[in-house]
């Protein structure tokens, strides 16, 4: 009897194992033939609808599932989409795009029809896109949107099925970059009228035009893509599909990829791993088109005086923030357009313009401080910096906190809020310096310079400067690059003569990457990362 | 036992009634909204969006439409998730955070009890000392600090679970023992005390002298009068965890609704605040009744009566 149990017990365990090791196997046969990518995309997107995308995670998302008239290509460059030419007038106000031969992932053609389709419901009020301002630059599109004007009167005009006519109110060379990015993506009418919540369960599905198609959807947990054979370049896509995991804890994030459980986490790597992930080589660090800075309320004393702005922002040690603090090698700033831009001599506008308009010089500080009326911060009122509560902005206010005492002699309190409330302290300018983040919308030093034009809706700090202004103005008035870049290089200057924020760090995106992927592009806005021409090994 | 379960009713509609009020109240005196972002909107985009959510009606008609929409059981549309409404939110979340939280529950009961049991028996022995110590560091130690040392340990180390994420059997097991560390202690310090307590009354003693069985004794004379307060514990603790934990749900990356709730606030997620208090409220309550129900299964001298309802 009791032999009996031993070998019953014994022969169960031999068969489990036997199960264990049967799974395991077929696991790891799977991986070696499965062209897939695991990436860890990040938080839950918040729609899948083109028109109703804001954040990067979701532009991620459908730069996989669709494509625009142009796309961005392996470096960076705009290319064709598509759109496979187009004509720009010369006065630079009329777009002619003509279109390829290209299917929507049900088969049916993509015609020029789908692009009007998208950019009007887009803008028509009933929707309520939070970036239908994305398509502010066509004629009569503003209008319409507010309600002032009529669908009819925006400038978008379909001339056959494979070309799209599009006037723009102003000249914008951005315009182009622009038609690569979600909120211009045309649409299928047919399936978004059958599916107007952008749903994919059941036999809901959602219809494409990019690389890859929407397979599933499990909210919280993740996207599957596979491969869309309709598309245009399919040719080019060598991977069978994508698997984007919605994990929005940084730290699991990293553990999966360094576990081999996914294959890449882009820009949401938790900064106490930086250090050791550099040391075994598995960071890889990227360029970001975003700039770190901290604004003053020039509405408020001591900081209505440019000297005051001036000199605090000459008494901080850049360097050491960025080297023990953030240390995702971000680099100094001492402008405010980040470096990655083309400018019109096809070279980098932060190059051009140079990355000094001043320099870190504490005696030089400390007299401008004196001449405001502050010698050795004697008399410097209590003011305090507002930062939304996050540990490292908690660091950097700390350090700069620092930096101000001990080589100006000024005190300033450190005060944190919750997201919410911060961003309407900053609406309120209920500040008197406030940590401030901006990330391109487009590739053009216009995403940067028109915030800070007078009363502009993401000026917030009070400023105002009719020189300024007009730069901006001539700028947006113009379709010539050179004098478009010339304005924007004098505009910065202006900026950072008069100092209404105080440049900190360009952004950088840090990366853990699986060796067993190849050519995933990690773009510098927009998206996360784009899987067009990736594979795996 | 009818007419307590009537009164009970109608107090919780007037509770929940309530709650609602206050909840609806206090969203909008918070500051921020739905659509604040860095960026900001052109005021033709924002009131579109204010438009499309009725967001620039008069307070009191938004709050008299959505009490006409809860009494149909709609909870509305999310705000932040456009294309989403609560109640998917609660299909999706509701049944993992209630699986996981049914698994924490039973290895917190077994684990807890036999714990509870072993230390009351061999009071002041090693035996009772290891029992204790256990459940003061279960009791003591964060459940984030618990939640990734096994991550660390049993998917990291020794790559036997998953590291996170669901959707198998294995991926429930590293969570479901973070999410019990804390009931397990609790519950069997409460068997501890109440075990010692009651196997010194008399009817133990009579049980003993008529010569029962020691496992008799134990396990159906005093664990029955031991197990009371841990069944009054259960009505909170399975109402808070199978609504589900945020530091889990986080850390583990499970799609259930504890993270929702905390999400949403930070969001300004109007319309998921409210729908998932309102879940929360009803569960919560009829937990409670339950509990006060089962009361007089478990112990007939307790009767539900008029006066005691």
């Amino acid at each position: 009897m009791k032999r009996n149990v031993t070998f019953t017990i014994l022969g169960l365990l031999i068969t489990f194992a036997l199960i264990l090791t049967g799974c395991a196997q077929d696991k790891g046969k799977k991986e070696e033939t499965s062209k897939v990518i695991k990436y860890v995309l990040g938080a839950d997107p918040e729609t899948l609808d083109p028109a109703a995308m804001t954040g990067a995670p979701e532009g991620t998302i459908a730069n996989a599932a669709f494509e625009g008239l142009t796309r961005y290509d392996k470096d960076g460059k705009i290319t064709q989409g598509i759109a496979q030419k187009w004509e720009i007038s010369p006065d630079g106000k009329t777009y002619t795009f003509y279109l390829r031969d290209a299917k929507w992932s049900d088969g049916s053609p993509v015609t020029a029809g789908d692009f009007k389709y998208a950019w009007l419901r887009a803008l028509a009020p009933e929707t309520a896109s939070q970036y239908a301002y994305q398509l502010f630059y066509i004629k009569g599109a503003e209008e319409y949107n507010s309600g002032k004007g009529k669908a009819e009167d925006v400038g978008i005009t379909v001339v056959d099925d494979k070309t799209l006519k599009v006037e723009l109110s102003q000249p914008a060379p951005q315009f182009l970059g622009l038609t690569a990015f979600q909120t211009l993506y045309p649409l299928n009418k047919k399936a978004v009228e059958a599916n107007p919540q952008f749903k994919v369960e059941g036999d809901k599905k959602i219809v494409g035009n990019g690389p890859f198609v929407i397979e599933s959807y499990t909210p919280k947990q993740k996207l599957v893509f596979k491969k869309n054979p309709n598309y245009w370049d399919a040719a080019s896509v060598k991977l069978d599909g994508l698997e984007f995991y919605l994990i929005d804890d940084d730290k699991t994030a990293l553990t999966m990829v360094e576990n081999g459980e996914a294959d890449l986490v882009v820009g949401n790597v938790p900064v106490e791993d930086i250090p050791r992930l550099k040391q075994q080589g598995k960071l890889k660090v990227y360029p970001n088109l975003a700039t770190y800075f901290y604004r003053f309320n020039v509405t408020k004393k001591p900081f209505d005086d440019p000297r005051v702005r001036k000199a605090l922002a000459m008494a901080i040690d850049r360097k050491a923030i960025v080297e023990t603090i953030t240390q995702a090698e971000q680099k100094p700033a001492f402008a405010f357009t980040p470096y990655g831009i083309v400018d019109a001599d096809g070279k980098d506008f932060r190059e051009n313009g140079g990355n000094d308009y001043f320099k870190e010089d504490v005696e030089e500080a400390k007299k401008l401080l004196a001449e405001a009326g502050y010698p050795d911060g004697k008399g410097f009122p209590k003011v305090s910096i507002l930062y939304n509560t996050s540990e490292n902005h908690k660091k950097i206010a700390e350090a700069i906190q620092q930096m101000w005492k001990k080589n100006l002699g000024i005190e300033v309190n450190l005060v944190n809020q919750e997201w919410q409330v911060y961003l309407t302290m900053m609406e309120k300018l209920q500040y008197d310096v406030l940590r401030s983040g901006w990330i391109a919308d487009y590739a053009d030093p216009m995403t940067f310079m028109d915030m800070f034009v007078t009363g502009g809706g993401n000026n917030l700090t009070g400023w105002s400067n009719k020189e300024y202004d007009e730069l901006i103005k001539k700028a947006n008035s113009s379709g010539d690059q050179a004098v478009r870049m010339q304005a924007m290089h004098e505009a910065e200057k202006i900026l950072m003569d008069e100092m209404p924020i105080m440049p900190i760090y360009f952004y950088t995106e840090p990366t853990v990457i699986s060796d067993r992927v190849q050519d995933v592009i990690i773009p510098s806005f927009g998206v996360y990362a784009e899987f067009k021409w990736a594979s795996v090994k | 036992m009818g007419h307590f379960i009537i009164r009970r009713l109608v107090s919780s509609i007037l509770a929940l009634l309530l709650i609602i009020t206050f909840t609806f109240i206090l969203v909008h005196m918070v500051p921020g909204g739905p659509f604040a972002s860095e960026k900001q909107l052109p005021d033709s985009v924002m009131r579109n969006l204010e438009e499309k959510f009725h967001l620039n009606d008069p307070l009191w008609l938004q709050y008299v439409k959505y009490l006409g929409q809860v009494v149909k059981g709609d909870l509305g549309p999310s705000y932040k998730y456009e294309n989403r409404t609560v109640n998917e939110f609660i299909r999706h979340g509701f049944p993992v955070s209630a699986t996981l939280g049914a698994l924490a529950v039973a290895i917190a009961l077994v684990v807890g009890i036999t714990l509870g049991i072993i230390a009351a028996l061999r009071q002041n022995r090693w035996q009772d000392y290891l029992a204790m110590v256990i459940a003061t560091i279960g009791f003591s130690a964060p459940s984030f600090i618990v939640a990734s040392l096994l991550m660390f340990l049993f998917a990291y180390k020794i790559k036997i679970f998953p590291t996170a994420m669901w959707g198998t059997p294995a991926h429930a097991v590293l969570p479901s023992l973070a999410l019990a560390t804390l009931p397990t202690a609790f519950i069997s310090r409460l068997i501890r005390a109440n075990m010692i307590e009651v196997l010194q009354q008399d009817y133990i003693k009579t049980a003993r002298s008529k010569g029962l069985s020691e496992r008799v004794i134990i396990y159906k004379h005093a664990l029955k009068n031991a197990i009371l307060p841990v069944v009054t514990y259960l009505g909170p603790l399975i109402a808070s965890i199978f609504t589900g934990s945020f530091v889990i749900e986080k850390i583990f990356a499970i799609p259930g609704i504890g993270r929702d709730f905390v999400i949403a606030i930070t969001n300004r997620d109007y319309g998921l605040i409210l729908g998932l208090t309102i879940f929360y409220a009803v569960f919560l309550m009829a937990m409670n009744l339950i509990v006060d129900l089962s009361y007089s299964l478990i112990d007939p001298r307790i009767k539900l009566t008029r006066g005691e309802g």
